[in-house]
């Protein structure tokens, strides 16, 4: 059993370094990237062979992520929700990736399908969802960054939290 | 007003503004 928290935090690491990085490669590569391609008629070899692939990864490193996290806080995990004592820090890191996980299945990925023509969608429907999956991507950007810095806390942290 | 998640760097301060707050919350509430 004491392997279960040792397995967790790697897998955790690996699988949250996979969902973050793809993230920030949305934000800071394929969205920029999209709208230059979109001025020179070369989008199409990114939104049909790039994001589909970048997206189904994304998404499941989102949840096994999550999992990982959840075995890893154990008989802590209420502890954490519920930001008991002791646990207040780890506690918002965990509801700032646990919201980020509800925007990544709900508001980013639904919208993603019709965006990339993988669901039926009308010209109208199409830039909504432009719209929404850019600001909950852009939401999940702004929020890693307090995420990773709770999530992170070491023995840095002790001495940043007055401890 | 301009939401700041428009653009890149309107995001990572308004990520740096968020980890400030939180970080004053845990600190001065929870902790």
């Amino acid at each position: 059993m004491e392997y279960v928290p040792v397995l967790a935090r790697w897998l955790h690491f690996l699988a949250g370094i996979m969902w973050i990085g793809l993230l920030y490669y949305f934000n800071f590569v394929q969205v920029p990237a999209l709208k230059a391609a979109g001025a020179d008629g070369t989008a199409a070899g990114i939104t049909k062979h790039v994001a589909p692939r970048a997206l189904l990864y994304f998404r499941w490193s989102a949840v096994v992520t999550w999992l990982a996290g959840a075995a890893l806080l154990g008989a802590n995990f209420g502890s954490a929700f519920t930001l008991a004592k002791g646990f207040a820090a780890i506690g918002i890191g965990s509801w700032l990736g646990t919201i980020m996980l509800f925007n990544v299945w709900v508001l980013i990925w639904p919208n993603q399908q019709k965006i990339l023509g993988l669901k039926p969608a009308t010209d109208d429907e199409k830039n909504r969802a432009r719209r929404v999956a850019l600001l909950a991507s852009r939401t999940n950007m702004m929020l890693s960054m307090p995420m990773l810095f709770f999530m992170a806390g070491g023995y840095t942290h002790k001495a940043a939290f007055g401890l | 007003m301009k939401n700041p998640l428009d653009s890149i760097w309107g995001t990572i301060i308004s990520g740096l503004v968020l980890t400030v707050v939180l970080y004053a919350v845990v600190k001065n509430f929870l902790m």
